[in-house]
């Protein structure tokens, strides 16, 4: 076993196959995860059409109504490249912790406290400073309150020893609360009269579409959030050191790595990116920070994350067809008839059987060339 | 102030009574989450369970005009969403937390999916006891109005704690809590045991979720928990796993939430949105306080990955 395992790495001598094997073998490893999470959802999407067929509708026309909605017509698509905006970055913000094995599922505080911080510096700038400055002002802003609050959850986990899971949430919550007390009150723009919410951005002041689409820019600085984060993690020495930490502390640390700078760098860098995707709310969508900014996307980050297996160049498809799904949410309640939690049932449902797939891992001697005969 | 007519004495008597009535679904969903972690295993579901059980009560006592009927049923459905959460965690390489978050998310669709149809129709109402007919002034009847799930949940903490020193089933589940090792050799068979336990622990989240719809604010709606479900569980490590630990811990945290309600009632009209963070600020704190990064802590099942 240990022999094979060496060997298949050396030149290998063996006859005909031999030229192909490191190529099966690079093929193997890459193809696993992606063919249990296409099983994973497959089982999923059978589970939930059979609880709408329970409930006596038609999976069929509703599958056919998520797809009209999310995918169907170029406006459909804009829409949910649109939604699938901020979820780049919210499930980013769930990602990289994850891959220093920490469980932070706090995204929701950071958004709304970014796009609060967003908001609220840039109301003496506006009218003095040119727009794009006034932009990199708020996203700076909003990435710094972003990556202190979850930097905070950090902290606390690696000097205190407390549960980063309960900790970000308990933030997330406190976060809310916080900014529900500054657009009720100190922020809260007196016009705003049924939806407290902050003055609200001029229009010059707003971050317009992509050239030729109707998608906003987050869109943009999602995706290069997302390539930025698969160097940093892959090909530098900070997220090849996160890595080793992430599989055993222990090892991490007696190789002298700096866990503790590891764990709050990367558990701020995650809050960053949970506060611009607030910011872009406010600065794109909103125009003013106000409870809508408390939407869920931090939520639907965490799903994202896990169906991406925490990997952020496969974050950038699943978003899109998460956003997707969102998307289709009106559709199928004019349509149908249905709930709009329609679209979280299917979500949990997804989310639940993407983990329990987690078991299959190593199980398939096809995926694992360690197992295969030398020979074949 | 002078809304009152009790003056300031108002304040405490608010908090009071709102550790009363706040803090019976904190009482059982952190006495469910005890069950379940004491066997090795967290269930970061019981938000979910919660919600779930708070649509199926309201449900069902719409329906069948019983209360009581409403609280089974989701005790039922409770103990289900729980076996679901055991039986998936059975499986190596399965991360309990994550499958908890997967069915908090489960658990809150399925529920506002599912209890759309009763956002209108009102159920009845679980009953109370008047322990404050002696007062003639309403506001003391009104904090002396407790709730029978407040003292059932009260005797459950007791009998728990009992249980879990002088039974058997107390000495299993500790046992599979602390090593699975040593389970296996006394011949226990631990994914069972923490299936059952998890789905007892369900059972009683559920129970929280029937008094929030059927008693205290008393209607179903898509925002009737506020993380009580999460917060229970983080109230269960600083209780030590004790259950009086647990229900002490509870009654704290419904002062906490009762705090802002409170102020806003005797007239505080500014800057009590930031009392409302207050349960959540005080459970960081406690958090804070009771964890430590080098040791694990005084108590905790030697099994259970949240300590470790």
């Amino acid at each position: 076993m240990t022999l094979e395992a060496n060997s298949h790495t050396l030149p290998t001598l063996d006859g005909r196959a031999g030229s192909l094997r490191p190529f099966l073998e690079w093929l193997a490893r890459r193809a696993e995860p992606l063919a249990i999470t296409l099983f994973a959802i497959f089982v999923g999407l059978a589970l939930f059409s059979l609880f709408i067929a329970l409930i006596g509708r038609s999976p069929i026309q509703l599958f056919e109504l998520i797809f009209a909605g999310g995918f169907g017509t170029w406006f459909s698509v804009q829409n949910s490249l649109s939604r699938a905006a901020p979820l780049l970055l919210t499930a980013l913000c769930v990602a990289l912790p994850a891959r220093l094995g920490l469980v932070v599922i706090g995204a929701e505080g950071a958004v709304v406290l970014g796009g609060v911080a967003g908001a609220a510096i840039a109301l003496p700038l506006v009218g003095d400073a040119p727009a794009p400055l006034v932009w990199l002002i708020m996203a700076l802003a909003g990435m710094l309150v972003g990556a202190v609050w979850l930097g905070f959850a950090g902290f606390l986990r690696h000097y205190r020893g407390v549960n980063e899971t309960i900790a970000s949430l308990l933030l997330a919550y406190i976060a809310i609360a916080f900014m529900n007390h500054l657009i009720e009150g100190p922020l809260r723009d007196p016009a705003s009269l049924n939806k407290p919410s902050t003055a609200p951005l001029p229009p010059d002041y707003m971050l317009g579409s992509i050239p030729g689409m109707d998608v906003h820019w987050g869109l943009v600085v999602g995706v290069v959030a997302c390539i930025l984060s698969w160097v940093l993690i892959e090909a530098t020495s900070f997220g090849f050191a996160a890595r080793i930490a992430g599989g055993n502390v222990r090892a991490a640390q007696i190789q002298g790595l700096p866990v503790g700078r590891l764990i709050v760098g990367f558990t701020a860098l995650a809050g960053a990116f949970g506060g611009l995707a607030g910011m872009i709310e406010v600065a794109a969508v909103q125009g003013s920070a106000n409870a809508s900014l408390a939407a869920g996307y931090g939520y639907t980050g965490i799903l994202v994350a896990f169906l991406a297996r925490h990997n952020p160049l496969a974050i950038i498809p699943v978003a899109v067809l998460l956003g997707g799904i969102d998307a289709s949410g009106g559709l199928i309640q004019r349509r149908m008839g249905l709930p709009d939690a329609t679209v979280l049932v299917l979500q949990g449902t997804l989310f639940v059987v993407i983990l329990f797939c987690e078991t299959f891992y190593g199980r398939f001697k096809m995926f694992n060339p360690d197992l295969w005969k030398r020979s074949a | 102030m002078e809304a009152t007519g009790i003056g300031v004495w108002g304040v405490p008597l608010a908090i009071f009574a709102g550790a009363v009535r706040v803090s019976t679904p904190f009482i059982f969903v952190s006495l469910g989450e005890a069950i379940t972690e004491r066997s090795g295993r967290i269930n970061l579901g019981l938000e979910g369970t919660l919600v779930f059980g708070a649509m199926t009560a309201y449900g069902v006592a719409v329906m069948t005009l019983s209360p009581w009927l409403g609280v089974l049923a989701a005790m039922a459905v409770g103990a289900c969403l729980g076996l679901l959460h055991g039986f998936i965690c059975k499986f190596p390489k399965v991360n309990d937390i994550a499958i908890g978050i997967a069915m908090m998310q489960f658990g809150l669709g399925l529920a506002f999916f599912l209890g759309k149809p009763f956002i209108q129709p009102a159920a009845p109402k679980l009953p109370a006891i008047a322990f404050g007919a002696w007062s003639n002034l309403p506001q003391i009847q009104a904090a002396l109005n407790i709730n029978v799930l407040f003292l059932i949940g009260a005797a459950l903490a007791l009998l728990l704690w009992w249980a879990f020193r002088n039974t058997r089933v107390g000495l299993i589940l500790r046992v599979v809590g602390d090593s699975s090792d040593a389970a296996r050799a006394m011949g226990l068979n631990p994914d069972t045991v923490r299936l059952l336990a998890t789905a007892a622990g369900g059972a009683l989240a559920a129970i929280g979720g029937a008094y929030l719809s059927l008693y205290y604010p008393g209607s179903w709606n898509e925002g009737i928990s506020s993380g009580q479900g999460l917060m229970a569980v983080a109230l269960v490590i600083f209780a030590r796993w004790n259950p009086i630990g647990c229900f002490l811990a509870a009654l704290l945290f419904g002062g906490a939430g009762a705090l802002g309600p409170a102020l806003q009632s005797v007239g505080v009209t500014k800057g009590y949105y930031l009392f409302y963070a207050a349960p959540y600020v005080l459970t960081l704190v406690i958090m804070v306080a009771t964890s430590s990064p080098t040791r694990s802590l005084a108590g905790a099942p030697g099994a259970l990955s949240i300590t470790k």
